[in-house]
C-alpha cells in the first residue's frame, strides 16, 4: 500500500485516479475501514497539503470552509458560529471530542451515510461544494452529492476541495438536532437541519428544512414556502410541517429504529429545529 | 469464628474504614499494568478461531487439509483434538456447569448451536496467515431451523437443540426431549390461600432482553506448552484455579502440569469465570510446541462469550389494603443460550427474598435457545426476577395509595425471617436501607416537569467458598500478601488494609499480589461478591497467626514465656517487668534468622457464613413524551455493606452496579435478525451508558455487620445491579401514567407504548 501527499489539486486528482486509490482527510472513517479490513487500498492519497483545503475564509462572497479542516477547528471559529450556529452545532455532535480533532466536513459528506450529522445542516444553510478533478473545479449544491448510501457523484480522480456558504442576510437563523438513544457517541436515528430568514416584522422570507437518516439520502422538504413565507409560524403551519416531514420519510427498519419511530421523530425534529431557527432569526 | 466481630468492633479501627490509594493504582494510570493481551514470548504464534455462520446446523465435515498446507500455519485444532465427556454437573460458584457441554461450547462437535460457535482454531506465524488459513478450512453443514425466544423454544414443535434433553424437575419425568432443561421451584406456605386473603391482586408479565457484561477488555491469553507437557498459561480471568481445572480436564493434563497466572483484568462482572480461548491456546501450543497468543475482537466477545439471559416472567402479588402482602407467586423463563445453565435457580430464590412472606412461590424454567451460552453476570438471575417483583410492588403501592418505601417497610425481611428459599436469615439490612432511603434528601426533593421518582430494592445472597492466602514477614519489616482471588474491584487494597489493621504496620509497607496456581492452595474464583469476605477472612486469620509467631520470636529474644508478650501497634510488648519494653516488627524480622528462620503464615479454608446484602435505589427520570427518550436526572444508591473496609471502593461498586443496571434498563439488548445473526456486535449499537448518560451516582453505605467476618464484611459487588431495572421502570411508569413491563426502555419502545398503550 502506497501513501502519497500531493501538494496541488492536480497532483491529488491524478493520484486519486489510480485504481484502488482512497482519499485521506481526517481518517476517522478510512482508518476504521482499514483496520476492519473493509477496504484494502493500493494507494492512500493524503489530501491535506492541497492549497485551500485546510483553511477557513470569510469574504464578502460568504464563507469558505476547506474540506479537510478538522471539525474542532470549525467549532472554535467564533464568527462562523455567529453566522451559522446550527451548522457548527451539527459538526460538534460528530463522534467525540477526540474524533472531532480529526474529522472533517469533506469526509462526513463523502462517506455518504444517510445519517451524517453535518449534511442536513449544510443543505439547510444553502451550502455548495467545490469539486476538484483533472479537468478543473466545479461547484455543486450539497444535496446533489450523495446518490445512495455510500455512493456519491464524484468521479474517478475527483475530491471535495471545500465548502461555500452564503453570508447570511440579517434576520437569519439555523438549527440542527438529531435523535440518538444515548447522549453522545452515537449515530443519528433522525437528523434535522433548518434555516429561516425573517423580515423586520418577524415574517418568514425563506425557509429550508433538510432531514437525514430517514431515506437513502438526505432530503429537502417540499411545499414549505406556501405554508410559511410571509407569515409567522403558528400551530397550524407547524402541524402541517410535521405531516410534511412525516410523509417525506422513506426510512428503513433496522437495529437503530423502526419505520414508525423514525417517521414520528422526523416530524418532532422538524418542528423543534424550526422553533430554534426562527428564534435565532428574529434575534439575528 | 463467632466472636470475631465483637473483638474487632470493640477496639477503635485505624485503617479499616479509611480511604488510602490502591496499591495497583499507579500501574493502572501509567499504563504499566499488564492485561490479558499485553504479554508476548519469543517464537510466539498467533491463534485465530473459525466460527459458525449459522445459528443451528449439523456439521457434516470439517476439512483442514488445504489450510494445513499454507506456509506459516503451525497447528490446526478441531473437536477431534478434545476428548468427549459424559453429562456431569459440577458446581461453579453461583452457576452449575456440565463438562459435556463445556467441551462442546469450547469446540463444536456434532452441531453448531449459535452464530459465532467455535469450529476450529489455527496457530500461525502471524495474524494474516491465520486469517487466510481459516478461509481455507472447508466446513460442510446441514443447516437446521433455529429458535431464539423462550416462548418459541418451549413449543412442542420447536427445533430441538439437544435431542437427548429431558426436562429435569418435572413429575412424572417427560418421555420426549425438549428445549426445557429443568424446572425449579422454591416457596413457603400456601399461595392460593394467601391470594384468597388479599384485598388487591396485581399480576403482570414482563420481558427482558439478553445483555452482555460489557467488560472493556476482550478475552485474551498466552499459552506455552513445552515438549515434556509442562504448560504455562497467562490469561485475563476471575479464577486462575478454575481455569486450571477446566483446562486440565478438557485437555487431559493433571493440575500440576498447568500453571495459570491471572493478568490484570479489564472488567469481568462474572463473564470471565469460564473458558473460551484458554483451552484452544493450550491445545494449539501443545500441537505446535510454540507459545500461542489469542485475543477475541469485540464482535467475538459479543457473539461467542457468555452474556446473561433474556427472559419472560410472570409475577402475581396479593396484598391487604393496609399494605401487608398475603401472597407472592412468579414464573420465570430464562434463556440459557445453546447449553443449559440459565441462572434461573438463583433468580427464583431471590425474587421475593427482600420480603417476609408467609405464602410465596417461585417457579423457574431453564430453556435452551440458539444464542451463546450464558455466563454469570453480576448477581446472576437476580436483576431479572427482582425487576418483575419490584415493578408489581410499585404498581400495588400506587393502587392502594401507599408510599412505595412504606409498603416495602411493612413487608421487609429481617433477622429471623424464613427466606422463600428455605433458610432463616441472620442480621440483614433491608429495613435499615429503606429507612436511609426515606430520610435521604433525594426522596423528598421537588421534581421538575415531565419528571418522576422511582424506587426499588434488591437482595443478593453472596458466597464464601474455598480460599487460600499467605503472608510473609520480610527481613526488613515489610510484609508480602499472596492472594488467590483476582482483584476485580480494589480487593488488594482491602486485603492490605485488613493486614495493616491487624499487624499495626502502615499499609504502604504491605505488598499484596495475586499468586499463580502454584503459589497457594485452590481458590475458588472471584465471584459471588466473595473476595473481600472470604479472602479477607483468610488474610485476617493468617495475619493473626503471623503475629503469634512474631510474639514467640520476641519471647525468645527476651527469654520470657509467650504469655508475657502482647502485640500492640506493630510492636511486641513485654507485659510485666520493671520498665516498659517493646520490639518493633522490623526488629523482630531482622533477627528472624537466629530465632527460627523466616516468618510466614497461611490460611486455607472453606469460608462459610456469607451475609446477604440488601440495597434500595432512588432514581428521578425525565421522559420526553414526544421522542420517548428517558434521562436519568438524579440517582441515589443505598446499600448494606456490613462493614466497608475501603468505603471508596464500596461506593465504586455501588456506582458501577447502578450504571450497569441503568444500561440494562435503558438501551442494552442483543438484537438478532431472522437468520439468528447478532446485528449489534459493537459498542456503537450495543449501548452501554457513556459518562454523559448518567448523573453522579450518590451513595449511602449502611453498615449492619455480618457476624461471620472478623470486621463484619458482606459482599457488595452484585446487589447494586438489581434495583436499577425496576427503579427506572417504576419512575418511567409514574412519569407517563402507563405501566411499563418490558426492557430496555429505549426511545422507540417507550414512544410506541406512549402512542399505542
Amino acid at each position: 500500500m502506497d501513501y502519497v501527499t500531493p501538494t496541488t489539486a492536480m497532483e491529488a486528482s491524478k493520484a486519486l485516479a489510480q485504481d484502488g486509490a482512497f482519499a485521506l482527510a481526517g481518517g476517522t472513517d478510512l482508518l476504521v475501514k482499514l483496520k476492519t479490513k473493509f477496504v484494502s487500498p493500493s494507494v492512500i492519497v493524503d489530501i491535506k497539503q492541497v492549497p485551500k483545503i485546510m483553511s477557513i475564509e470569510n469574504s464578502t462572497d460568504g464563507w469558505w470552509i476547506g474540506a479537510a479542516v478538522p471539525c474542532a477547528e470549525i467549532s472554535e471559529h467564533e464568527s462562523l458560529r455567529q453566522d451559522w450556529p446550527g451548522l457548527v452545532e451539527s459538526l460538534s455532535l460528530i463522534g467525540s471530542t477526540q474524533i472531532q480533532g480529526r474529522a472533517t466536513l469533506g469526509g462526513n459528506l463523502c462517506n455518504a451515510s444517510p445519517a451524517a450529522d453535518s449534511v442536513p445542516a449544510l443543505i439547510a444553510a444553502y451550502g455548495t461544494c467545490i469539486i476538484s478533478g483533472q479537468s478543473g473545479d466545479r461547484e455543486e449544491p450539497i444535496e446533489n452529492i450523495v446518490t445512495s448510501p455510500g455512493v456519491t457523484v464524484l468521479e474517478k480522480g475527483e475530491f471535495i476541495l471545500g465548502f461555500k456558504l452564503p453570508k447570511p442576510e440579517s434576520g437569519t437563523g439555523d438549527a440542527y438536532l438529531r435523535l440518538i438513544p444515548r447522549s453522545e457517541m452515537d449515530i443519528a436515528i433522525v437528523g434535522a437541519g433548518t434555516s429561516v430568514s425573517v423580515d423586520k416584522d418577524k415574517k418568514i422570507t425563506s425557509i429550508r428544512v433538510a432531514l437525514g437518516a430517514i431515506a437513502p439520502t438526505q432530503i429537502i422538504l417540499d411545499g414549505l414556502e406556501d405554508l410559511f413565507i410571509g407569515k409567522e409560524p403558528n400551530e397550524n403551519s407547524i402541524n402541517k410541517l410535521i405531516s410534511i416531514a412525516e410523509s417525506a420519510c422513506r426510512p428503513i427498519k433496522d437495529k437503530r429504529g423502526t419505520v414508525e419511530y423514525r417517521t414520528k421523530i422526523a416530524g418532532v425534529l422538524a418542528k423543534r429545529t424550526l422553533t430554534i431557527a426562527y428564534k435565532r432569526a428574529i434575534n439575528h | 469464628m463467632n466472636d470475631m466481630t465483637q473483638t474487632n468492633l470493640e477496639r477503635a479501627l485505624k485503617i479499616v474504614g479509611s480511604r488510602p490509594a490502591r496499591p495497583d493504582g499507579v500501574d493502572k494510570v501509567t499504563g504499566r499494568a499488564l492485561f490479558g493481551a499485553d504479554k508476548s514470548l519469543p517464537n510466539m504464534l498467533v491463534g485465530r478461531v473459525l466460527r459458525s455462520p449459522y445459528a443451528h446446523a449439523k456439521i457434516i465435515s470439517i476439512d483442514t487439509s488445504k489450510a494445513e498446507k499454507l506456509e506459516g500455519v503451525k497447528a490446526i485444532i478441531t473437536s477431534a483434538d478434545f476428548e468427549d465427556f459424559p453429562s456431569e454437573f459440577v458446581p461453579n460458584g453461583e452457576m452449575v456447569v456440565n463438562m459435556k457441554d463445556i467441551t462442546r461450547n469450547v469446540m463444536a462437535r456434532e452441531k453448531v448451536l449459535y452464530v459465532g460457535h467455535t469450529l476450529a482454531a489455527v496457530a500461525a506465524t502471524d495474524e494474516d496467515v491465520a486469517e487466510k488459513a481459516l478461509a481455507l478450512i472447508d466446513v460442510k453443514y446441514d443447516v437446521l431451523p433455529h429458535v431464539l425466544e423462550v416462548e418459541d423454544a418451549e413449543k412442542s414443535d420447536a427445533p430441538l437443540l439437544h435431542d437427548d434433553m429431558i426436562t429435569i424437575g418435572v413429575e412424572p419425568m417427560p418421555t420426549s426431549a425438549s428445549n426445557v432443561a429443568k424446572r425449579v421451584e422454591f416457596g413457603l406456605g400456601d399461595v392460593e390461600k394467601g391470594f384468597s386473603e388479599a384485598d388487591l391482586i396485581v399480576e403482570r408479565e414482563f420481558t427482558t432482553q439478553q445483555v452482555h457484561q460489557g467488560y472493556i477488555e476482550p478475552h485474551a491469553c498466552l499459552a506455552s506448552v513445552s515438549e515434556d507437557g509442562q504448560a504455562e498459561l497467562w490469561c485475563t480471568t476471575q479464577g486462575p484455579f478454575v481455569v486450571r481445572n477446566f483446562c486440565s480436564k478438557l485437555l487431559g493434563f493433571n493440575a500440576a502440569q498447568i500453571r495459570v497466572t491471572a493478568s490484570e483484568i479489564g472488567g469481568g462482572f462474572g463473564g470471565k469465570t469460564v473458558v473460551y480461548l484458554e483451552p484452544l491456546a493450550l491445545a494449539l501450543s501443545r500441537k505446535s510446541c510454540r507459545p500461542v497468543k489469542m485475543e477475541m475482537n469485540r464482535a467475538e466477545v459479543f457473539t461467542s462469550s457468555g452474556p446473561t439471559s433474556g427472559a419472560k416472567i410472570w409475577v402475581k402479588i396479593g396484598v391487604k389494603n393496609n399494605g401487608k402482602i398475603t401472597a407472592g407467586d412468579c414464573v420465570l423463563k430464562y434463556q440459557a443460550g445453546a447449553f443449559q445453565g440459565a441462572p434461573v435457580g438463583p433468580g427464583a430464590m431471590c425474587a421475593f427474598a427482600p420480603y417476609d412472606l408467609k405464602n410465596v412461590r417461585a417457579v423457574g424454567f431453564d430453556i435452551v435457545v440458539n444464542r451463546p451460552k450464558v455466563a454469570a453476570y453480576r448477581a446472576p438471575g437476580g436483576p431479572i426476577s427482582e425487576y418483575g417483583v419490584e415493578s408489581v410492588i410499585d404498581e400495588i403501592a400506587m393502587k392502594i395509595g401507599m408510599d412505595p418505601i412504606d409498603l416495602r417497610l411493612k413487608n421487609a425481611a429481617k433477622e429471623g425471617t424464613v427466606a422463600p428459599y428455605g433458610p432463616k436469615l441472620g442480621p440483614i439490612g433491608m429495613i435499615e436501607t429503606l429507612e436511609a432511603a426515606k430520610s435521604h434528601p433525594h426522596y423528598s426533593a421537588p421534581l421538575g416537569a415531565n419528571q418522576a421518582r422511582g424506587v426499588a430494592s434488591g437482595f443478593w445472597f453472596n458466597i464464601g467458598g474455598e480460599t487460600s492466602s499467605s503472608i510473609t514477614i520480610n527481613e526488613d519489616g515489610t510484609v508480602g500478601l499472596t492472594l488467590g482471588t483476582p482483584d476485580i474491584g480494589g480487593s488488594r487494597a482491602s486485603m492490605a488494609m485488613m493486614a495493616s489493621e491487624e499487624l499495626g504496620v502502615p499499609m504502604e509497607l504491605i505488598k499484596p499480589i495475586i499468586g499463580d496456581t502454584n503459589s497457594l492452595g485452590f481458590n475458588f474464583l472471584t465471584g459471588g461478591s466473595r473476595a473481600t469476605f472470604s479472602t479477607g477472612t483468610t488474610v485476617v486469620e493468617s495475619t493473626r497467626e503471623a503475629i503469634e509467631e512474631l510474639k514467640k520470636r520476641a519471647a525468645l529474644l527476651w527469654e520470657v514465656s509467650l504469655d508475657q508478650v502482647e502485640w500492640v501497634d506493630g510492636h511486641a510488648r513485654l507485659i510485666s517487668g520493671n520498665e516498659p519494653k517493646t520490639m518493633s516488627l522490623a526488629q523482630i524480622a531482622k533477627q528472624a534468622g537466629k530465632t527460627g528462620g523466616p516468618i510466614m503464615a497461611n490460611c486455607s479454608m472453606n469460608v462459610t457464613g456469607a451475609g446477604p446484602s440488601l440495597g434500595t435505589h432512588i432514581v428521578d427520570v425525565e421522559v420526553d413524551e414526544e421522542t420517548g427518550q428517558v434521562s436519568i436526572v438524579r440517582y441515589t444508591a443505598i446499600q448494606d455493606a456490613g462493614k466497608a473496609i475501603h468505603p471508596a471502593y464500596v461506593e465504586g461498586q455501588m456506582q458501577g452496579g447502578a450504571v450497569q443496571g441503568i444500561g440494562w434498563a435503558l438501551n442494552e439488548e442483543y438484537i438478532y435478525n431472522d437468520k439468528g445473526e447478532l446485528e449489534n456486535t459493537g459498542f456503537l449499537d450495543y449501548r452501554i451508558p457513556v459518562c454523559s448518560d448518567v448523573p453522579m451516582i450518590d451513595t449511602v453505605i449502611v453498615e449492619v455487620p455480618n457476624p461471620n467476618h472478623p470486621y463484619g464484611v458482606r459482599g457488595v459487588g452484585e446487589t447494586p445491579i438489581i434495583p436499577p431495572l425496576a427503579a427506572i421502570s417504576n419512575a418511567v411508569s409514574r412519569a407517563t401514567n402507563k405501566r411499563f413491563d418490558e426492557l430496555p426502555l429505549s426511545p422507540p419502545k417507550v414512544l410506541a407504548k406512549l402512542m399505542h398503550g
